[in-house]
C-alpha cells in the first residue's frame, strides 16, 4: 500500500510536467490544426534558460535566497522561452499558413532539429548538472512490508511542482474561458474566417498561443531542472514525444484531455518502473495510448469529429 | 459570357435627370469591381452605390455573382480590379477618397469623417476599423460556444483594449469589469431584440434555424457597424418569421444607424423593404433602381423575374427582351 501511495506520488509528479508540455501541443492543434513538433524542444530551451539565468543568479550576482532565485529564474525562462515560442511561429510557421496540410508539419521537424543543433553547438553536448536546491520533504506514511519499514515521502520539490501546476491551470483555464483573449481562440479554432470577420486579429491570436504554449513549457523545463538536476540539449525529443503522446491520449485539441493525458502517461511509466521493468517504460506508455486510441479514436476527452454535410 | 444583351443592359435603367439619394450620399461605394477566378468571370466591372441609412437589396439569378460582391466588400476574397470605398460621415468626401487611392494608403480621417478602401485592408480591420459586417447563407456562429460568447466575440476589441491585452482581464482589473459588463450589457439588448435571451447561455449550435439565423444578426450587430451586409437572411424562413425579420432590419436601420445591404430571393421581403435594389445577372448590373422601377424594368422581368411566366411575358417590350436573351443563350451554346 505504502509503496502503491509513492509510486502515484512521483507519478503525478512526472504527470504534471508532461500535462504543462502537452497544453502547448494540444493548444496549437486546437487553432490551427498542425502539430508543433518543435514544441518539446522549446521545453527543452526553457531548461537551458532557466540553468543560464540560475547560474548567472548564484554565481555573478551571489544571491542565496532560494525562493527569490526561483521566482526570478521562473520569470526570465518564461519570457525569453515566449519570445522563442513566438519567433519559431513567426519565422517558419506563418509564411507556410495556407500552404498544403503537410507543409508546416515539415518546418516543424525541420525547426526541432534546428534548436536541437543550435542549443548543441552553442552550449555543448555534455549534461549541464546543477546541485539539488530543494532537498527533504515529509513522511505522510510509515508501514512494514517483508523487505522492512518502508516510508512515504512526499518531497518539498514534489509538493512545489504539483502546487505550480495547479495554480498554473486555474489560472490558465481562467484565461481561457474569461477573457477577451481566450475567446478569440475559441473563436478562431472553431471557424478562423469568421472571426477575423468580426474584428479579430486571427495571427496575432496565434502568435500569442504559440506564447502562452511556450511559457507552459518553460516552467515544465524549469521543473525537469529542478527535478532531475541535469539537462542536456536532447531532453526535448522524448519529453515532446510523450507529451504529444500525453495530448492524443486525452484527446488533441481538449484542454483537460491534456493535462489528464500528461498525469496518466505520468502514471503509467512511474507504475510500470515500480511493478515491471523499468526497460520498457515507454513500451507501456505508448501501448496504453494505442490500445485507448483503437477503442476512443478521439482520445479520452476529445470530441469526435462529426462530418458536415 | 457577357451577352450582346447585357452588355448593354447597365443603360437601360431607368436614368432619371434628378440625383438619387444614393449617389449623393454612400456610404459604400463598389467601383468597377471585377472578381476571376481562372477562367471563370464570377463579377464583371460592377459599379453601384448603398445609400447612407438605405436597406439596398442585391438581387439576381443564382450564380449572378451576389455572394462573391459580399465576399468582396468585407474581405473575404482581394477582388481582381476595382475599388470598394466605404465612408463615415455624410457626403462623398471625394477628397479624401482621392488622397486615399493616390497615397496607396488604406484608410483615411478626418475628425469624425473617414474613408476606407476595403481592397486594401485586411479582413480583421475591415470590421475593426471601416465596421462592416456581415452574416452569411450558410450560417457560421461559433457552434460550441454560448449565444451570449457569440457575442462577446464580436466585442473582442474593445475588451481586449480594456484588459490590456487579456493581462487586465485575468487579474480583474476594474476598468476591464467596467468594459465587460458594459459588453455583456449590448449582448444582453440584441438578444431581447432578437428574442434569443431564454437561449443565452445554450450553445449557438443547439439553437433551431431561424434563432440561429437572428443570432447571426445580433452578432453582427454587436460590432457596431455602419454597414451591415446580410446573405439571404429570409432564407429557410417562415412566414411569419420572415415578417418578424423585416421589422428587425427596420428598426436596425432605424434605431442605429446602420446602412444595409442584402442579398435575397424573398420578392416579398426585398420589395416591402427596400429603398433601392440592384440586380446582377452573370456577374453584371442590369438594373439599379428603386424597388418600382426595378420591378417593371423589362430586363429584370426577362432575366430573373418571369422568364417562364406566360402572363408576364405577354408585354410586346419583354418579349423581345426575352428573344434577344434567348438568341445570346443559343448563341452561346453553339460557340461553346
Amino acid at each position: 500500500m505504502e509503496y502503491f501511495v509513492q509510486q502515484l506520488i512521483n507519478g503525478l509528479t512526472l504527470g504534471s510536467i508532461y500535462g504543462l508540455i502537452a497544453i502547448g501541443y494540444t493548444m496549437v492543434y486546437g487553432i490551427i490544426g498542425m502539430i508543433n513538433f518543435a514544441h518539446g524542444d522549446i521545453f527543452m530551451i526553457g531548461s537551458f534558460i532557466a540553468l543560464a539565468t540560475f547560474l548567472i543568479l548564484t554565481t555573478v550576482f551571489g544571491f542565496v535566497f532560494l525562493p527569490v532565485v526561483l521566482l526570478i529564474v521562473l520569470i526570465v525562462a518564461m519570457l525569453f522561452t515566449s519570445a522563442w515560442g513566438w519567433t519559431v511561429e513567426r519565422l517558419a510557421y506563418r509564411p507556410l499558413r495556407g500552404s498544403f496540410r503537410l507543409a508546416p508539419l515539415i518546418t516543424a521537424i525541420g525547426m526541432s532539429i534546428v534548436l536541437q543543433n543550435f542549443v548543441q553547438v552553442t552550449q555543448g553536448a555534455r549534461n549541464k548538472p546543477i546541485p539539488p536546491q530543494i532537498q527533504g520533504g515529509i513522511t505522510i506514511m510509515e508501514g512494514m512490508t517483508e523487505n522492512g519499514r518502508i516510508a512515504v515521502q512526499l518531497s518539498y520539490m514534489q509538493m512545489i511542482i504539483i502546487a505550480t501546476t495547479v495554480l498554473l491551470m486555474i489560472g490558465f483555464t481562467l484565461l481561457i474561458t474569461k477573457t477577451p483573449l481566450g475567446r478569440a481562440q475559441r473563436a478562431c479554432e472553431q471557424d478562423r474566417k469568421m472571426a477575423a470577420l468580426l474584428g479579430v486579429n486571427v495571427d496575432r491570436t496565434i502568435s500569442l498561443t504559440f506564447v502562452m504554449g511556450a511559457a507552459l513549457a518553460s516552467v515544465a523545463g524549469l521543473m525537469f531542472l529542478l527535478l532531475y538536476g541535469v539537462i542536456d540539449f536532447y531532453i526535448g525529443f522524448l519529453a515532446g514525444v510523450k507529451a504529444f503522446t500525453a495530448a492524443v491520449l486525452g484527446g488533441i485539441g481538449s484542454l483537460p484531455g491534456a493535462m489528464l493525458g500528461g498525469l496518466l502517461i505520468g502514471l503509467i511509466e512511474v507504475f510500470w518502473s515500480g511493478y515491471f521493468t523499468i526497460e520498457y517504460k515507454d513500451v507501456a506508455a505508448f501501448s496504453i495510448l494505442a490500445i485507448v486510441l483503437i477503442f476512443m479514436p478521439s482520445g479520452l476527452l476529445g470530441k469526435p469529429e462529426v462530418e458536415k454535410v | 459570357m457577357v451577352s450582346a444583351s447585357q452588355s448593354a443592359a447597365p443603360a437601360a435603367a431607368p436614368m432619371t435627370g434628378e440625383q438619387r439619394k444614393w449617389d449623393i450620399d454612400p456610404v459604400l461605394t463598389v467601383e468597377h469591381l471585377t472578381m476571376r477566378f481562372g477562367g471563370l468571370v464570377a463579377v464583371n466591372d460592377l459599379s453601384f452605390n448603398v445609400g447612407r441609412g438605405d436597406i439596398t437589396a442585391l438581387i439576381g439569378p443564382n450564380g449572378a455573382g451576389k455572394t462573391t460582391v459580399f465576399n468582396c466588400v468585407t474581405g473575404f476574397y482581394k477582388p481582381t480590379e476595382g475599388r470598394t470605398v466605404m465612408r463615415h460621415g455624410a457626403g462623398l468626401l471625394q477628397d479624401m477618397v482621392d488622397e486615399v487611392t493616390a497615397g496607396g494608403l488604406r484608410s483615411i480621417r478626418d475628425g469624425d469623417k473617414a474613408v476606407f478602401l476595403l481592397e486594401r485592408m485586411p479582413d480583421f480591420e475591415i470590421s475593426q476599423f471601416a465596421r462592416v459586417a456581415r452574416t452569411f447563407q450558410n450560417i457560421r456562429l461559433f457552434g460550441g460556444m454560448t449565444v451570449l460568447e457569440n457575442l462577446m466575440v464580436a466585442q473582442h476589441n474593445t475588451l481586449m483594449t480594456a484588459s490590456i491585452y487579456t493581462i487586465g482581464g485575468l487579474i480583474g482589473l476594474p476598468g476591464y469589469r467596467v468594459a465587460e459588463k458594459a459588453a455583456k450589457e449590448k449582448a444582453v439588448y440584441w438578444l431581447e431584440r432578437t428574442r434569443l435571451i431564454e437561449r443565452a447561455d445554450d450553445p449557438a449550435a443547439d439553437l433551431p434555424y431561424g434563432d440561429q439565423r437572428r443570432l447571426e444578426i445580433a452578432r453582427a450587430m454587436c460590432t457596431e457597424p455602419h454597414l451591415l451586409c446580410l446573405d439571404e437572411p429570409a432564407a429557410g424562413l417562415n412566414p411569419r418569421e420572415s415578417a418578424e425579420l423585416n421589422e428587425l432590419l427596420q428598426f436596425i436601420r432605424a434605431e442605429h444607424a446602420t446602412s444595409i445591404l442584402l442579398i435575397e430571393h424573398d420578392m416579398g421581403v426585398v420589395m416591402e423593404i427596400s429603398d433601392h435594389v440592384v440586380v446582377l445577372d452573370y456577374g453584371v448590373k442590369i438594373a439599379d433602381g428603386d424597388a418600382i422601377q426595378v420591378k417593371n424594368d423589362p430586363k429584370v422581368i426577362a432575366a430573373y423575374l418571369g422568364v417562364d411566366d406566360e402572363a408576364e411575358i405577354d408585354i410586346p417590350e419583354v418579349r423581345k427582351d426575352l428573344e434577344e436573351v434567348e438568341q445570346a443563350a443559343s448563341d452561346e451554346g453553339s460557340a461553346s
